[in-house]
Parts: structure tokens; sequence; C-alpha cells
């Protein structure tokens, strides 16, 4: 049995959809937390700090390409394996089994996944291609930056504030976190099943532990942009 | 329950063969008893259709106890019909009311073609038995019981998996005609007991590797397989199965 082998089976390409997911999951923890840090009031000096602490350190960078490499295997694989998936049955029932014996988004998760996909493209050209590339600016192209003690920064703050006085961005965004809820509700339980968590008390825990972190996590990063275009930070 | 009668349609896939695109036909069947089974419904059916001369429709099923995995009609949409863990066979129509449609189809997998009506072809399960191998234990007489101790928990989970009968209605309702709750049960029995230790890595990896050969779907554990299995296999096995393949697989010699 090759690596090769291991890794293109059946279930061994699940083993990828959960380690991936997984490390998507701490990733989303150490995001939202810093994403946070607006909400200090303190006129984005916190978060400010906490992004270009994350931009500079090369830990950090190093993570950041292996972030982008297991959510591009991570995409591959996921909408891959829907398409053989979907090959397997031939031809269709008349009648389908649906909610009865399933949930309708642990049978949508490669519809859901390409919705998460969709929203990641509006963010990546939101913030991540100008904070690394292209440089924050502002609409008429006027950098935007801070200084504090004498480093001067991206101010990713200001950014945000412009990005999110946008109705729709809002609204995409939240879209977005919704999709992503519905893709944690089962793909959090799931990714410890792929792996092998077979003890019952660690299902239970897991299952438990899913729903909380699919529901917590993607309301707060919800919370961001409706808290900017409410303005209910100064 | 108090015993009644009803007249019922019948919509059922007829299909010649493996070749012929197949259809649905309808069929009324009336004054069919609350107490009949399922299948003695069927029957009551096909003994009509003898008399007028016309084919019976074929169907599988061989114990009519629950117990062999032969009959596997997929009923309304569901493996089995309407009823919590159990067979079409143990299926009454008492599940039913006068007046009811009923939907009869096949399984639907390209691994289980249909041979004829709702016969399908299940040998890729034995398949994936028989390529699970043997297991290494001494024959001759029967073994003093307590000479192998077996932790009673472990005893009663290898129980447990061992109760699939193999029908497939795991693979039927799956939306990716997913084997893995079938292969996940083959594999916890052994592996949970000290019988099946010797083999155990090979045995998981082969059975894996002939399963992806017979084209069964990958498993996105949505949990539709322990919702209808008539042996109440738990999707745990699934888990367990993947902590074995990933175990046999990280620690192969080659
Ligand atoms: C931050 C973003 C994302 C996170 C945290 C995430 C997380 C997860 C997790 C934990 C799973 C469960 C894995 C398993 O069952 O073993 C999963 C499954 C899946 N993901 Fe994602 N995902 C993300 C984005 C995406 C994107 C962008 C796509 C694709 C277009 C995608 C497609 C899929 C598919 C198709 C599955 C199901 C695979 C299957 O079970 O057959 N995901 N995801
Ligand atoms: S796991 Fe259940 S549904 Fe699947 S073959 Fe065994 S008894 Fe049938
Ligand atoms: S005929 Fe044997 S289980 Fe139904």
């Amino acid at each position: 049995m090759t690596w090769k082998q291991v890794f293109t089976s059946s279930i061994g390409r699940k083993v990828t959809m959960g380690l991936t997911g997984i490390f998507l999951i701490t990733f989303l923890v150490v995001h939202v937390g810093i994403n946070a840090c607006i909400w200090a009031n303190d006129g984005g000096e916190m978060f400010n700090k906490a992004a270009h602490f994350m931009g500079s350190m090369v830990v950090i960078r190093i993570i950041e390409v292996g972030l982008f490499l297991f959510i591009f295997i991570h995409i591959i694989q996921g909408l891959a394996l829907e398409i053989s998936n979907r090959g397997k049955r031939g031809i269709g029932y008349a009648v389908n089994y649906g909610n009865r014996g399933s949930k309708w988004y642990s049978r949508s998760m490669g519809l859901i996944g390409t919705l998460i996909l969709l929203f990641l493209i509006l963010h990546w050209t939101n913030f991540w291609i100008p904070s690394r590339f292209t440089g924050v600016t502002d609409s008429l192209g006027i950098p935007l930056t801070k200084t504090y003690n004498g480093t001067e920064m991206h101010d990713l703050y200001s950014l945000m504030k412009i990005t999110f006085a946008e109705l729709w961005v809002v609204i995409v965004y939240v879209l977005g976190c919704i999709s992503l809820a519905f893709h944690l509700a089962h793909g959090f339980q799931s990714a410890f099943r792929s792996i092998g968590v077979h003890n019952g008390r660690y299902n239970a825990l897991l299952t438990s532990i899913g729903y909380g972190f699919s529901i917590i996590v993607p309301l707060a990063f919800a919370m961001m942009p409706v808290s900017f275009y409410l303005g209910w930070i100064s | 329950m108090e015993h009644y009668t009803m007249n019922l349609t019948l919509k059922v896939w007829r299909q010649k063969n493996q070749n012929d695109k197949g259809r649905f036909e309808t069929y009324k069947v009336s004054d069919i008893s609350s107490e009949m089974s399922f299948l003695e419904m069927f029957d009551v059916l096909n003994e009509r259709l003898i008399h007028e001369g016309a084919d019976p429709i074929a169907f599988d099923h061989d114990c009519r106890e629950g117990i062999c995995g032969m009959c596997s009609m997929y009923i309304d949409g569901k493996p089995h019909g309407p009823w919590q863990q159990n067979t079409t066979c143990q299926l009454h129509m008492r599940a039913f009311k006068d007046g009811d449609t009923i939907t009869v189809e096949p399984w639907r997998a390209k691994a289980f073609p249909v041979i004829k009506d709702l016969v399908t072809d299940r040998t890729a399960f034995d398949r994936i038995i028989q390529a699970g191998g043997f297991i290494s234990v001494n024959t001759g007489n029967a073994v003093d019981a307590n000479s192998l101790p077996i932790d009673k928990h472990k005893a009663d989970e290898a129980f447990a998996a061992a109760a699939c009968i193999g029908c497939g209605a795991c693979v039927a309702a799956c939306k990716n005609s997913s084997a893995l709750l079938f292969v996940g049960a083959k594999i916890s029995h052994l592996a949970l007991l000290p019988q099946g230790e010797p083999e155990r890595k090979t045995r998981v990896m082969d059975m894996i590797t002939q399963m992806d050969k017979e084209g069964f779907g990958a498993c996105t554990s949505t949990g539709a397989c322990e919702a209808t299995c008539p042996k109440g296999i738990s999707i745990t096995n699934i888990a367990r199965l993947n902590k074995e393949y990933l175990m046999a697989g990280l620690t192969a010699d080659q």
C-alpha cells in the first residue's frame, strides 16, 4: 500500500478533507479573535496593531502559505469528491429520502462550500490582496496608514469602515457567514469522524462543540460588517 | 390493532434485464389485509399477474424474517419502507392506509446494477468480504469460552456490528451510494476482537481497495445510512473504520 494509494482512496480523500477542514477551523479561531479587536472602540488601534503583528511575523507568514495551500487542497478535493460522488448513483430515485434520513446541509456541502468560495473571492479582493500586494488605499487611491509609537502600518480599520459602508457588501458578508455556519454545523463533527475519532464520549462532546462553534464564530464574523454599517463602533 | 383491508395503487419499477431502460408500471391491488407483510402483498399481486398471463414482478427475498438481507425494496423514498430498524419482509401493511399510492424502486447504485425489476446484483458486497480474507483461528474442538477473555463492552460492540445482514440499504439511502456503513460494520466486528488481530491491517486495506474498485462513493457522513439501516448499525462504525484504515496506512511497511 503506497502513500499515494492511501491518500487517493475514498477514505484517504476524506482524511484530507477532515485535516484541512480542522486546520481551517483553527485558522478561523485566530481570525475571529484578531478581528474582534475592532470592538475595542479605540479608533482601530488595537486591531491595526494586531493585524500588523500578524503580517510582519515570519512564522505567521509561513503559516499563511500553508493556509493557502490547505484551503486550495480543501476546495479542489471537496469539489472533486462532490463530482465523483454524484456519479455513483446512475439512475436517480423517483422519490427521495430527503430530510427524513439526514440534514439538508449535510447533503449540500459542495453547494455551501461553493457559496463560501464566491464569498472568499470578494473577501480576498476587499482585504487580503490590498494588504499584501496592491496597497491599502481609500476609494480615491490615497494610502491609508497609521503610525503608532513610531511604526507606520496599514490602516485596515479604516479600510473596513470604507468597505462596510456599502450595503450590498454587508449583505454578501452576512450571507457568506450564514453559509459558513451551515458548512461547519455539519463539517465540524464530520471532520473528526473522517480522521477516525470514534470514542463515544468524544463524539458527543465534539458534536456539541461543533454546533456551538458553528453558531458563535460565524455570528461574530457577521456582526463585524453589521457593526460598521450601523455605526456601532467609533 | 384492529384488522382492516385496503385498496392500494402501486407504482413499481419494471425492467426486463440489465440492458432494458426500465419504467414505472401502475398496479391496483384490492382487499389487502393490514396483517400481510409487504412481500405477501407482492405475492398476491404476482399470483394475479401470473393468472393474467403477465410477467410477475421479480424481487429478492429469502428468509422473510429479517435476518438474511435479501429483500431490498426502496419504498416511498426509503429503503425497507417507512418503519425504523426494519426490513422490507418485516414491514406490515398496517403501515399503510386505504387509498395510498406506494412507489417501489430497486436500490439505485452503479455498483448494484438492476438484474430484473426490483432485483439488483449485490455481489459487490460479497467481493468486498472476500477481499477481507480469512481470520487465523484454530479449528477442531470448540475452545473453552473463558480461554480468551474479551472486554464485555467490546464484545457487545462487536456483536452489534456483526448484526449487519449485508442488505445494502445503506448504499441505497446514501446520496453518494457509499458502502462505508456496511464495510464499517464488517471491519468493526473483527477489529474489536482478538480473533481479528493477526490480519487486522491487511483486511482493512484490502476491503477498502475492493470497495473503491466496485464503484461505491465516498462518505459525507450525512447519517442517512444509519437512519435507514434495518439492524441499527451505528455510524460510529464508520469512524472506527476510518481509524483502522488510517492506522494501517500510516504503519504499513512499504
Ligand atoms: C473557511 C472556510 C472553510 C472551512 C472552515 C471548511 C471546513 C470544512 C470541514 C470541517 C469539513 C468537514 C470535512 C470532513 O467531513 O471530513 C468540510 C467539508 C467540505 N468542504 Fe469545507 N470548509 C471551508 C471552505 C470550503 C470551500 C471554499 C469549499 C469549496 C468550494 C468547501 C468544500 C467542502 C466540501 C465539498 C466538503 C464535504 C466533503 C465531503 O464530505 O464529501 N469548503 N469543510
Ligand atoms: S449496515 Fe445496515 S443497511 Fe448496510 S448492509 Fe448492513 S444491515 Fe444493511
Ligand atoms: S427476506 Fe431475509 S431479511 Fe427480508
